[in-house]
């Protein structure tokens, strides 16, 4: 009798195992009833979203769904594309008070070798939180001096740096003074005027001209010496032969008029950061062709008669110029917050869908991954949130985060010390 | 005689009419036609508010008021208590005493500086009142002071008095100076947790003792009449805020993060019997939270702004909705002169974080902070009797979408965005005109 219970009990456990391993074999993940939000193109009330090999495989109101496909049954909620934080130091910082784990500024005025990305650390704790608020992908950004390092694509996922990279340098970044806005640990050459710093701009770059031929004419010629290897010229190559483009933080009228002119005439490859007196030169920055990285709005602005509403407009203004822009947290412990820089600029005068585009298909186009990130689009990657509501809404829960089609936990720091004393005061 | 009688009958009949026909005052006002968040008493839509005299006389719908009062539509918009701020530094010329490890002597009300800014970026986040403290660097601080954010006041005017005197006491990394770099001067005591408590413990068993000396001083000049040999104790500035505390004329607010000082704490105010109102930061309060509801104490908290030092890293979002669950008065502070224009921003995200429904969210800036000053029976919800302290926003203030109109402190508009924008546009309209008239400087080569 317990013989046979016991072969019918593992016959039974055979073929539950059978029936589950059939089904995670399926390729097809079904996302079903959801209301969904492409950001490109219309919206779609109640449809379905088919995950193929972390790809987005169909979309829209009637999609077959393959037989074994693991099912989401979605409704009541929203399908949004993973938000895109255009500039923060996730990874890259940790407690503000340690130095020990803060790893987004190096010494120095002039330090192009270094990468952001090679710094990056995956168990970093603000990691899953912003994740868990519905952002997947990000630029993390090297600060401090005027040419503060290279900056690196990531996705918000993965084991190891490697898994998370996406483009491991993505930019250049440049910092012109911060207009008397308060930063910690201010390196005495952030000090300088703009004017000072776009002359020794100017002549790094000239520098790095000379050192570029001199190191091509000693290839040509053997009889030629090569320069002296100089470690900082070297990552400058890349800059000036236009193969990387700069990312320059900028902010009053007059610097931005300034770094115009200075991208202009070095012809390189441009994207602003900051800027937060754009609104008063947007039709310079559109005339200009180069995309604005918004600075975080949870800032004074930098000039009292400027309006105490300077900054939250500022966004609203420059979309009306044309300016292509994108939305950014600058910040690690509070990078979840994205979506909420967004909504304030629609409090002020920025239009709703275009707020939801600066965090998603703007920031795509900027870096030039739009044909994989940024929409819910057949072919993209599956980088999907769903949400109980409006994703830009203080009020709204997000239910599941898909990256590269594979669900990532929403658990953090924040839900594993609440689970534990939940415990403990119940 | 009889002439004199005559003028004096005049007078009171003039002071019968003036009290009859209740002449119409700057702080006279009829909000009409909105959404308005009561916070205690539901939500009323298509509602008017009638303030007379800076105080609200009457919340219905199609209230009729004198032909002169000022009237300020309201249709579409929300209208909701002035937010409070139970803990920033706005609006004053000094923060800390730091030459001092005690500093109970020192009263923020004697530092006010009515030309702070922030007073103003206030405003503009519907804040009509700031419980604005001493800093944390002092195991015990000085004396914090309530006030309202009239912009363009004296800060006499700026004064609640009906709010709980209150002093500052902190715990921890700041009064311990863990997070100073670079320090070259010697360190001072207390540098750990240890010494923050002894030190606090050595303060109130000084005043204990101080307040014994007058006593016996004060008996002996009672029992031995007309006795002048008598020599009085020496009065000592410190010792009587802390003698206060003890009486219980002032309450403690503490700058807490961890959940073992913060216990500590509570013993300690038990070991001497003075009284905690609130406490401050109390990132850890999630894991003492049945402790802090069975002593009523409130916690005045951030939303989420964490992180930035050791004592700050297991400082959750869930805090405010899980404590206010369990209890505890909870209000959301800014502690920044630029955070505390979007303190409703940060109320909200208890709904995320904690569940909170939108009423309860509110709360966490208007009736709750106002329980913590001790001010509840006059501002935090819009009442009937209570004053006219009030903010019009354009959407719900829990929504991210939101963005605050109007501010009104007493039945005065101290904040108009309809206003502020033509400011601006005229401003700028000017600049224009200027740039146009100056003559362009010629030959100005470089």
């Amino acid at each position: 009798m317990k013989r046979t219970l016991f072969i019918c009990s593992i016959v039974l456990v055979l073929c539950v195992g059978a029936a589950a391993s059939q089904e995670e074999n399926s390729p097809f993940i079904a996302i079903q009833n959801v209301a969904i939000i492409p950001v490109v193109g219309e919206d779609i009330p109640e449809g379905t979203i088919l995950i193929k090999d972390g790809l987005i495989a169909g979309i829209g109101r009637d999609i077959p769904i393959p037989q074994g496909a693991k099912l989401y049954d979605a409704k009541g909620l929203r399908a949004y594309p993973g938000m895109i934080d255009s500039s923060c130091y996730l990874g890259l910082y940790e407690i503000g008070s340690l130095r020990a784990t803060i790893d987004n500024r190096e010494t120095g005025n002039i330090n192009p070798q270094v990468r952001a990305a090679e710094a990056l650390r995956p168990d970093s704790m603000h990691i899953p939180i912003s994740r868990s608020n519905g952002i997947t992908t990000a630029l993390i950004v090297p600060s401090g001096g005027l040419v503060a390092g290279q900056s690196g694509l990531i996705k918000l996922a993965g084991w190891t740096p490697d898994e998370m990279v996406i483009q491991k340098t993505f930019a250049m970044h440049i910092e012109l003074p911060g207009m008397g806005r308060s930063r910690r640990r201010r390196t005495t050459e952030a000090r300088q005027p703009a004017s000072k710093r776009i002359t020794d701009l100017k002549e790094l770059f000239h520098k790095a001209r000379i050192y570029q031929k001199e190191k091509k004419a000693a290839q040509k010629d053997l009889r030629l010496a090569l320069p002296e290897f100089d470690e900082k010229l070297e990552f400058m190559l890349p800059v000036i032969d236009g193969d990387l483009p700069v990312v320059i933080s900028v902010h009053s009228e007059q610097d931005i008029l300034d770094a115009i002119d200075f991208v202009k005439a070095e012809k390189v490859k441009t994207i602003f950061s900051g800027v937060s007196e754009g609104w008063k030169v947007s039709d310079k920055i559109k005339e200009a062709g180069i995309p604005v990285i918004i600075g975080s709005l949870y800032a004074m602005p930098p000039k009292w008669e400027d309006g105490y509403d300077s900054l939250y407009r500022n966004p609203a203004i420059l979309q009306k110029a044309g300016v292509l822009f994108a939305f950014s947290s600058q910040s690690a412990s509070l990078a979840k917050d994205l979506p909420y820089h967004a909504a304030k600029a629609a409090a002020f005068g920025l239009d709703k869908r275009e707020a939801l585009k600066g965090v998603t298909i703007y920031p795509a186009q900027i870096f030039g991954i739009d044909d994989k990130v940024g929409s819910l689009e057949k072919g993209k990657l599956a980088n999907i949130v769903l949400a109980d509501g409006d994703i830009l809404e203080l009020r709204t829960v997000i239910k599941h985060v898909f990256i590269d089609g594979k669900e990532t936990s929403l658990s953090s720091v924040y839900t594993e010390l609440l689970d534990r004393y939940k415990n403990r005061n119940n | 005689m009889a002439s004199s009688q005559k003028y004096y009958l005049l007078i009171i009949l003039g002071i019968i009419c003036l009290l009859f026909t209740n002449p119409v005052l700057a702080q006279d006002l009829l909000i009409k036609n909105g959404t308005i968040l009561t916070v205690t008493k539901g939500t009323l839509q298509n509602g008017d508010i009638l303030v007379r005299s800076g105080i609200i006389k009457k919340i219905g719908q199609n209230i009729q008021a004198p032909e002169s009062v000022k009237i300020v539509d309201a249709t579409g918009k929300y209208v909701i208590p002035g937010l409070i701020d139970s803990h920033s530094h706005i609006g004053l010329s000094g923060t800390n005493e730091s030459a001092e490890t005690i500093s109970s002597e020192v009263k923020m009300r004697d530092v006010l500086n009515a030309e702070d800014t922030s007073i103003y970026t206030a405003l503009t986040g519907g804040v009509t009142m700031t419980h604005t403290m001493h800093g944390s660097g002092n195991p015990i601080g000085g004396e914090n002071v309530v006030i309202k954010t009239k912009w363009g006041k004296a800060s006499e005017e700026m004064l609640v008095y009906e709010a709980y005197r209150t002093l500052k006491f902190a715990l921890g990394e700041n009064p311990k100076q863990s997070n100073r770099q670079g320090q070259t001067t010697t360190l001072r005591y207390p540098q750990t947790r240890m010494g923050v408590n002894a030190i606090i413990r050595s303060e109130f068993l000084k005043a204990q003792n101080y307040m014994e000396q007058w006593d016996r001083y004060e008996k002996a000049v009672k029992s031995k009449k007309g006795s002048n040999t008598l020599i009085p104790p020496r009065k000592d500035l410190k010792m009587e805020a802390l003698a206060d505390m003890l009486r219980g004329d002032m309450y403690a607010r503490c700058h807490t993060y961890r959940a073992d000082e913060t216990l500590e704490f509570i013993k300690l105010s038990k070991e001497f019997g003075f009284k905690i109102i609130c406490f401050e930061h109390a990132w850890e309060a999630y894991k003492i939270a049945k402790e802090i509801a069975t002593e009523n104490i409130g916690i005045s908290i951030f939303a989420d702004n964490w992180a930035y030092k050791v004592e700050a890293t297991e400082g959750i979002a869930y805090n405010a909705g899980y404590c206010t669950k369990q209890g505890v008065i909870v209000s959301i502070n800014s502690d920044s002169g630029e955070r505390i224009r979007r303190l409703f921003n940060d109320a909200a995200k208890a709904m995320k974080y904690g569940g909170l429904t939108e009423d309860e969210a509110l709360k966490l800036v208007t009736i709750n902070p106002a329980i913590q000053l001790g001010v509840d029976q006059i501002v935090g919800s819009l009442e009937k009797g209570k004053h006219a302290d009030i903010a019009i926003f354009n959407e719900h203030p829990m929504s991210a979408y939101t963005r605050c109109d109007m501010t009104i402190i007493e039945g005065e508009i101290y904040f108009d965005r309809a206003k502020y924008l033509k400011d601006q546009e005229e401003t700028a309209k000017k600049k224009k005109e200027k740039a146009k008239e100056k003559p362009k400087k010629k030959g100005g080569t470089q």
